[in-house]
């Protein structure tokens, strides 16, 4: 558009005149179009940095070992009770609300209360962890340097003050001593919660594999007529042989397990009730506020490590997430693997051979409407079609021996990537047919008049310069992929999946396994979980990792994407 | 010599060099096309087109946009083929041969016949790679072979002093001109008989278009030569023969003097004396 200043207040746009200073000169300058425009930008981007830093702030948050309070909870009217625990969130509520949940407030008291939301801990005698507070109503709020923090394995924390050690019921330290004593012991109950986790998981459990594997073949050679004596004569070798391996491993463990509950602790409660907690079931135990910012920190990070990098406990609100983290990376990278070469020759085939006409615009139409169906039916799709029709005839032909358990005839990692790679089918296939539509004609004609043919072209010139296209759609789907939930809990993701998909048995990559996913872990600790308040941090921290992850695919997808378009930086120009 | 009777339609200035004395009739013939009429769809693009192309000279199709020479040249190695709803009736014979003829090989006959483009068309690979393409699509892998076809092909393209030491460099760094070269280096590495050349230099700038012309020059002793060209003065400076297509027909064709001096048919004198195109 030319736009010259003209003589007096009339300014020319194009071949109009029009009023300097107006609202219609301001709307053809396009200015409008550009704020509008910016606006929505910055909107989206603060809507999507908002996001990202609540559920970090929330999530992250979470690892702090934050101060413990002991203070008097004095409701009036009622006889103050000591109460401990560490403050998690205070709000400011309207005197009417705190009526209104039949608190008795003063009538002539202030407008705004806080209230307060206090981790207390020690479930086995509270019969909850957390309570809600009337800030206002705490007395004498103090924090005592020696009270100690235990994070259990059962029972959630524990907040109070030790008294001794036991060793077999026997006191080994008491008072000042007690701390060293229980650091001391802590860690060797580590290492043996190590040996025992091992011995189970990895020893025993490839033991058991073993016989299973023993058994199935014996069914199979059953199946076939074929278990004659010497079969059975070898099976039965070897079974002996697990077995004797399997008693070794088990004496073992019997020591372990004894060596393991040998100690235990005596402590005390705000209330000043003792109580015993064995050691076994302690995973840390530090003193919150005795602790420097320093020594914070570093408690800080080993809980964040610790949540990247182990198993979860207690129905999930506890522990970490490393298999969920494993099962999602896994499923989207076998998606992956699947969707490439589908959609790239699905598209190739569109583009390139099939005859343009109404059909192929129909079937181009119907893919473009494939990538708009909800979520939920291809996993309804894909537990009708994959698990229960290919599955099951998989389980028939193969897997004999094990029916009626089914192997491959029911959710698993296997069939959550394909409903994946079917939803995420479309946006490869469009991706790239618009690749192979952008590559010039004339690199075509160049590569046909050397003598190639078609398929030589194709594969020699068009697809390599169609690559970025085709990194971009597997960007698309990883993106559309990894986020899903809904499918997922039909085809093969479960709460808690034992074992990872990939161990050290034979076959090493097991397709057939059901997997944890990130997505569906923050709907199982958020929304099904039976302690609502300890989960909802994790329920943060998840979303954070899930995001981080997906990012992190993404960015190395592009990555990738980028030094492809360097590379084969077309005739643009 | 011959400037008595008839004054010239262009000056020998023009002309831009010696005249040769040259007999179409007396020529071997690479590619005979005896008739050729071409549709797309229902529009005829040729009509009834006969020519002979001489043996290792240099043919130029000259004529106004859209007269059907690119067309024509197209048709040499079934370039054609590609356009949707191209249909073709007559013959073109390529050393006897009907190239139309069924079981041709398509992929064999542009080896025989390689085709040069309007715009450089490099792959987005090395400059090395994308000399040797046409020779890997035949299957020759060895690395001697290769070496020795990059270096005979980009000496014949006068190109190897420019790109020498960065053979394994991506060809897309090359000047507009540099890639031509090397386009015209990747079409006479598979040794074919006839090259086409599909107005080479309308998209280079006046230096690049030179060296161009200067290439011809030099392969036209070992390729027979076809060139569709917009610029007179060129076909008059490059071309041994000269046809002038009007409208989908073959005006008049001749050897390039002739044309170009003498011209037979007055559309042919007023198009190259600039009155109409």
């Amino acid at each position: 558009m030319t736009l010259s200043a003209g003589r007096g207040p009339w300014i020319w746009i194009g071949k109009q005149a029009v009023k300097q200073g107006s609202l219609k000169q301001w709307f053809k300058s396009g200015a409008p179009g550009i704020w509008m425009s910016g606006g929505a930008v910055a909107i989206a981007v603060i809507m999507t940095l908002g996001l990202i830093s609540v559920i970090a702030v929330r999530g992250l948050a979470h690892f702090w070992p934050a101060d413990v309070i002991e203070a008097r909870y004095a409701v009036p009217g009622e006889a103050p009770r000591t109460i401990m625990g560490e403050v998690v969130q205070a709000e400011e509520v309207p005197l009417e609300r705190l009526k209104g949940a039949g608190l008795p407030v003063p009538e002539d008291g202030p407008k705004f209360m806080t209230r307060e939301l206090i981790k207390l801990g020690n479930r086995e005698l509270n019969g909850s962890d957390f309570a809600w507070v009337v800030g206002d109503w705490l007395q004498d709020q103090k924090k005592p340097t020696d009270v100690i923090a235990l994070e259990r394995r059962e029972w959630g924390n524990f907040y109070g003050y030790l008294i001794n050690v036991k060793e077999d019921g026997k006191i080994v330290a008491e008072g000042e001593a007690a701390i060293p004593t229980l650091r001391e012991r802590l860690d060797r109950i580590s290492e043996l919660a190590d040996q025992i986790g091992q011995l189970e998981k990895v020893d025993i459990g490839g033991i058991n594999y073993g016989l299973e594997r023993l058994r199935l073949r014996e069914r199979g050679l059953e199946l076939d007529n074929a278990l004659d004596a010497t079969a059975q004569a070898d099976l039965a070798a070897e079974r002996s042989e697990l077995e004797a391996r399997y008693r070794t491993f088990e004496d073992q463990l019997v020591s372990l397990r004894q060596d393991f509950d040998r100690d235990s602790l005596t402590l005390r409660d705000a209330t000043g009730r003792e109580t015993e907690v064995r050691l076994a079931n302690v995973v840390h135990a530090y003193q919150p506020n005795a602790m420097s910012t320093l020594q914070k920190l570093g408690f800080y990070f080993a809980k964040l490590w610790e949540f990247l990098s182990t198993d979860p406990r207690e129905a999930n609100t506890e522990g970490g997430v490393f298999p969920a983290i494993f099962g999602t990376v896994m499923m989207t990278l076998i998606m992956a693997v699947i969707v490439t070469p589908f959609g790239v020759i699905a598209a190739i085939y569109l583009r390139e051979y099939a005859k343009q006409g109404p059909l192929t615009r129909l079937i181009r139409i119907a893919v473009n409407n494939l990538a708009g169906v909800p979520a939920i039916v291809y996993g309804v799709f894909g537990l009708g079609f994959f698990v229960y029709v290919l599955g099951g005839s998989i389980d028939q032909l193969f897997f004999r021996e094990s029916l009626p358990s089914p192997t491959f005839g029911t959710p698993g990692l296997l069939w959550a990537s394909l409903t994946l790679a079917i939803l995420a089918v479309p946006v490869v296939i469009v991706a790239t047919e618009e690749g192979l539509a952008r590559i010039p004609r004339s690199v075509r004609e160049g590569s046909l008049a050397l003598g190639a043919t078609k398929a030589e072209t194709l594969w020699k010139v068009v697809l390599p310069m169609a690559s970025p296209a085709m990194m971009t759609g597997l960007i698309l789907a990883v993106a559309r992929a990894a986020g899903e939930v809904a499918p997922l809990m039909l085809v093969g993701v479960v709460k808690l999946a034992p074992t990872l998909p990939v161990n050290l048995n034979y076959p090493y990559l097991h397709l057939d396994q059901k997997i944890m996913h990130l997505g569906f872990h923050i709907f199982d600790v958020g929304f099904q979980s039976p302690n609502v308040e300890a989960a909802r941090p994790l329920v943060y921290a998840t979303a954070l990792l899930l995001v981080l992850i997906i990012a992190g695919l993404n960015l190395s997808a592009v990555a990738i994407r980028n030094r492809l378009r360097e590379k084969y930086k077309a005739l643009d120009s | 010599m011959q400037q008595e009777t008839q004054k010239p339609a262009v000056s020998m200035g023009a002309l831009g060099r010696e005249r040769q004395n040259l007999d179409l009739s007396k020529e071997p013939v690479a590619i005979e096309v005896p008739g050729l009429n071409l549709f797309y769809g229902q529009k005829q693009a040729l009509f009834d087109v006969k020519l002979n192309i001489p043996k290792q000279r240099v043919t130029a199709f000259i004529g106004p946009s859209g007269c059907g020479k690119s067309t024509l040249l197209r048709s040499f190695n079934r370039m054609n083929d590609l356009v949707d709803g191209c249909r073709i009736e007559g013959e073109i014979r390529l050393d006897g041969q009907n190239i139309f003829a069924k079981g041709t090989e398509v992929a064999e006959l542009r080896r025989r016949v390689g085709m040069v483009f309007q715009k450089p068309n490099p792959f987005p690979k090395s400059i090395y790679e994308n000399v040797v393409y046409g020779l890997r699509i035949q299957g020759i892998n060895k690395k001697r072979t290769l070496d020795e076809a990059v270096e005979w092909a980009l000496k014949g393209a006068a190109l190897w002093d420019e790109v020498k030491d960065r053979l394994h460099e991506s060809a897309l760094g090359l000047s507009g001109g540099q890639q031509q070269r090397l386009v015209i280096a990747r079409t006479i590495a598979v040794q074919p008989e006839v090259l086409l050349l599909d107005e080479p230099s309308s998209a280079l700038d006046p230096i690049s278009s030179l060296k161009i012309e200067e290439l011809i020059y030099e392969l036209k002793s070992r390729y027979t030569i076809v060139i569709v060209t917009h610029n007179m003065q060129q076909a008059a400076r490059v071309s041994d023969y000269t046809a002038f297509m009007y409208l989908g027909k073959l005006i008049e064709y001749g050897d390039t003097d002739t044309v170009f001096t003498n011209p037979a048919k007055k559309q042919t004198e007023d198009y190259i004396t600039g009155r109409y195109g």
